[in-house]
């Protein structure tokens, strides 16, 4: 995993060469260009004087500067997120991104105040190539799908439509403002105030999601709001470019206008066929890599990047193509590779999207403090207040329309919180830096921080109270049960079934449709031959395989027939979830993804009271928790041999595979820690005495037997 | 085919359908539009055979019982009034509706009745529960060919056992009803006619 590391390292050391922080023993190197496109490469000054005998001892700084000054960024911004998760009773009040701004804000002042001269700021470019696809790239892959696609056309309703309304409301209201307020803001044109309103005018997923994701509302509106933020990219972008061509252009005619309504289209689809590409060849490269399990996360990561490089080099838009390419390339990525893959694929998205966030929190509190600002009460004012009232207003019209189309209505109080998180972010950020300079530039600039500022700050600290205040409908904790699972599917089944009777084209019959394209063309194409079926209950043996390899000594998930207890083992639960939603045909896995950007597992198992299943004769004193069968009940160990190996008959897939599969991880991975570990637990999960062990190797013997 | 239906369905038929399921007019009338396209023999019911005849049913895992639900006891044929009388099921419920009065009989799609629907499903002999057997059966047929007996049979005993609270190892209405209270099937089991 070195060699990940190494690549966007020293592509960003070439790059953020202009973020270097001259350390103070240096000869201070006069940077007094403006910050805001920094690309000068910083030459660091004269080298330390080498003299003419052998040093037995000497620094050499600048050999390492940029590599170096980048790992101390990283690591400010994520000792900055320890503590903040150290601190106490902080989480609870303040969210993430306001802590890391103000840390920021604290670094910035500190060099300011060192010397005497503007911190290093955050540029564009590494802003859009480097921090930004991951988040997005996270946020893509970890989407619950079906959410996603039945609220489609609200969501897109709402990203088009409403960032179309905000921009032409937000420009033309500022451009009023200028007019009345001629001494000061005369010489900002109408061009420049739609230029500006298009860049603050949207709602940014990185801000959007590091709030929301703290306050756990209900999934529909969680999915709205995040649905919207990412989606109204293509919008933005082309408004922005529109803007800024016109204002290059001597003249605007109709016609241009009309180019740019398609231009919205073309920017919107081409993201998503690039996606959808890359995605396909992503799945079917994956296909592959059985004999090289190591590399096979590295594809899902440079095939999403190749997706968002493409379109920004295409200038299409590259977070539709990049949540475009993860949606596409999941189920068959995940099918493909194996567990252990699986498992580094998402950690390392993880950890990836949350340094990023970070990092850009933290630099939009250094950027902060420079010396290009210029204010203008009546400028700033207006465009926080029109922000406001542009976006209720928008979000009030737009759902009303919506709502007589939509089977569940949103109601009022979520359109307050739609319209309430709103919020602004690093997008707006950079996008102002980009502007060609004239000279309302640095108004702009501060504007745009403070109206960030303020969302961030005011609105997403607000917004938690609010939502308890207003008891706004939350997300439901527990995962439904067994019985729920079941009916929901019947009643499924049955809608679908109406609808074709009524020849109604539904959702359920697009659903449908789908999912039989899906499994007669794109699953046999894409997953591997001897992975086709593992879709099935194969799955859920090697999540138990695994869990216990993790040494969390979780139950086995099989019911014990003969038990009579009522307890719901949610292991078990997970297991009998699992087979009901790998088999039950044409629907799609309900299980809502992690948002959390701190835990990759879902919520509800963290809600749910983790009650291990020592097997160990010290700790007896757990078991009066559990009812005597399970323990003590031999037969059902002997029930659960038996199942599994008449399930794993019936599947006629070898277990060999399954088997080899950890072994040949265990062998070529020694770069990857995870599998090290997993296979350091294991053996010595042979030893002791108990229950797991005799199964493992239960589990062994009978594949052995089978062969 | 619009001269057609409106000469064949009578302006008071169309009425009493409307009193009876709530729907619209303009949904009756191209309700049944879909009814006589659907209906080959042209006589003004339609048969089992029918229903089978249409392509995505005949591939949905409970077409038959659904296909079943239409008709009536015993009976082979369903004529409109029947036909729409199964699909008010499904109507979704308008908040104007809810206020009415209290003491006519529930609407054909009122919550408890969309539930009695589903719980059909699964009750084929009509004794008001459902058994293990007929728990195995519509869960067989969900699931496909890929679990083991000894494994659904787990699961079957596990739903019975989250919804039995008289232990007669059966699932009745009522407790059906408790089971399924967090679901919203008000919108689950909704479809929007088209006006």
């Amino acid at each position: 995993m070195a060699a990940l590391w190494t690549l966007p390292l020293l592509l960003s050391a070439r790059l953020l060469g202009c973020l270097a922080l001259t350390p103070p023993d240096e000869l201070p190197q006069p940077h007094n260009l403006p910050p805001s496109l920094g690309f000068n490469i910083s030459h660091g000054g004269p080298s330390v004087d080498l003299p003419m005998a052998l040093r037995v001892f000497s620094v050499d700084y600048h050999h390492v500067q940029a590599p170096f000054e980048i790992v101390l960024w990283i690591m400010l911004a994520s000792l900055a997120k320890l503590g903040f998760h150290w601190s106490g009773r902080v989480p609870a009040v303040v969210p993430e991104s306001c802590v890391l701004i103000m840390v920021g804000l604290l670094v910035g002042g500190v060099i300011y105040g060192v010397r005497h001269s503007a911190p290093p700021t955050l540029s564009a470019d590494a802003f859009f190539l480097f921090l930004l696809p991951p988040i997005v790239l996270d946020a893509g892959y970890f989407l619950p799908g079906r959410l996603f696609f039945e609220n489609l056309g609200t969501i897109l309703w709402y990203a088009v439509l409403g960032t179309l309304w905000n921009v032409l409301g937000i420009g033309l209201s500022l451009y009023g403002v200028c007019l009345l307020a001629q001494s000061s803001l005369g010489d900002v044109s109408l061009l420049h105030c739609l230029l500006f309103g298009s860049l603050i005018a949207a709602v940014d997923p990185v801000a959007v999601l590091s709030v929301f994701q703290e306050m756990h509302v209900n999934e529909q509106l969680h999915i709205l709001v995040f649905g919207e933020s990412l989606l109204n990219d293509a919008v933005t972008v082309v408004l922005y470019k529109l803007f800024e061509s016109f204002l290059r252009l001597p003249s605007v005619s109709g016609l241009d206008v009309l180019l740019g309504g398609c231009r919205v289209v073309v920017v919107g689809l081409g993201g998503l066929c690039v996606g959808l590409f890359f995605g396909l060849v992503a799945a079917l490269t994956s296909r592959f890599t059985s004999k090289a399990q190591v590399i096979a996360p590295l594809f899902v990561f440079l095939y999403s990047y190749l997706s968002y490089l493409t379109s920004e080099m295409l200038h299409l838009s590259g977070i539709m193509a990049i949540v475009t390419c993860a949606v596409t390339m999941k189920q068959y990525v995940e099918a493909n590779v194996s567990e252990h893959s699986n498992t580094s694929i998402q950690y390392f998205l993880k950890m990836w999207s949350s340094v990023s966030e970070t990092l850009i929190f933290i630099f939009l509190g250094v950027s902060t403090i420079q010396d290009v600002h210029m204010w203008s009460w009546p400028f700033v004012c207006s465009t926080l207040l029109l922000c406001l009232i542009w976006r209720a207003t928008g979000v009030l019209l737009l759902t009303a329309v919506v709502n007589k189309l939509r089977r569940n209505a949103v109601t009022f109080r979520d359109q307050f919180i739609i319209a309430y998180g709103g919020l602004r972010g690093a997008i707006c950020f950079s996008l102002v830096f980009l502007i060609d300079d004239f000279p309302k530039k640095r108004l702009f600039i501060t504007t745009t921080i403070v109206v960030i500022l303020f969302t961030v700050f005011v609105q997403g600290m607000t917004i938690k109270p609010l939502v308890e205040l207003l008891d706004v409908k939350r997300k439901k904790r527990a995962l439904p049960t067994v019985s729920e699972e079941i009916h929901s599917r019947l009643i499924d089944h049955l809608l679908a079934g109406i609808e074709d009777v009524v020849g109604y084209w539904g959702q359920h019959y697009w659903k449908d449709k789908f999912e039989q394209f899906n499994k007669k063309y794109l699953r046999r194409f894409l997953i591997r031959e001897d992975h086709q079926a593992r879709s099935s209950i194969l799955r859920v043996y090697q999540e138990l395989e695994r869990r216990e390899q993790r040494g969390d000594e979780e139950a086995p998930p099989l019911v014990d027939p003969r038990s009579h207890s009522r307890l719901l083992l949610p292991e078990e639960m997970d297991s009998i979830r699992r087979i009901l939603s790998r088999n039950l045909q044409n629907f799609n896995n309900k299980q809502t993804p992690a948002y959390s950007r701190h835990t990759l597992h879902q919520d509800a198992t963290t809600d749910r009271t983790r009650k291990p299943l020592h097997r160990h004769q010290s700790l007896g004193e757990r078991r009066t928790h559990w009812p005597q069968q399970w323990y003590h009940n031999s037969d059902s160990v002997t029930l659960e041999l038996n199942a599994l190996s008449r399930v794993l008959a019936v599947c006629s897939i070898s277990p060999r595979p399954v088997l080899q599969d950890s072994s040949a991880t265990a062998q070529t991975g020694p770069a990857d820690p995870r599998p090290a570990g997993d296979d350091q637990v294991s053996p010595q999960h042979q030893v002791p005495a108990g229950r797991t062990p005799k199964k493992q190797l239960s589990f062994v013997l009978e594949n052995e037997k089978q062969q | 085919m619009g001269s057609r239906a409106s000469t064949l369905l009578r302006e008071e038929e169309i009425e009493e359908i409307k009193k009876e399921t709530g729907f619209s007019h303009s949904q009756i009338t191209r309700l049944y539009s879909r009814f006589t396209s659907l209906d080959k023999g042209e006589n003004g019911t339609l048969s089992r055979e029918d229903f089978q005849r249409i392509p995505e049913l005949a591939i949905n895992p409970l077409g038959d019982r659904i296909i079943n639900a239409f008709f009536p006891e015993g009976e082979d044929q369903v004529n409109f009034r029947g036909f729409m009388r199964t699909l008010a099921h499904f109507r979704p419920i308008e908040d104007n509706e809810k206020s009415k009065n209290p003491t006519a009989s529930e609407p054909l799609n009122s919550r408890t009745n969309k539930l009695l629907f589903a719980f059909r499903l699964y009750d084929l002999d009509r004794d008001d529960k459902i058994s293990r057997d007929e728990l195995l059966q519509v869960l067989r047929m969900m699931v496909g060919v890929n679990i083991s007996d000894e494994q659904l049979g787990s699961i079957a005993d596990r739903t019975i056992q989250e919804a039995d609270t008289n232990g007669d190892n059966s699932i009745s209405f009522n407790e059906f009803i408790k089971v399924l209270e967090k679901v919203d099937v008000e919108q689950k089991m909704s479809i929007r006619f088209l006006h």
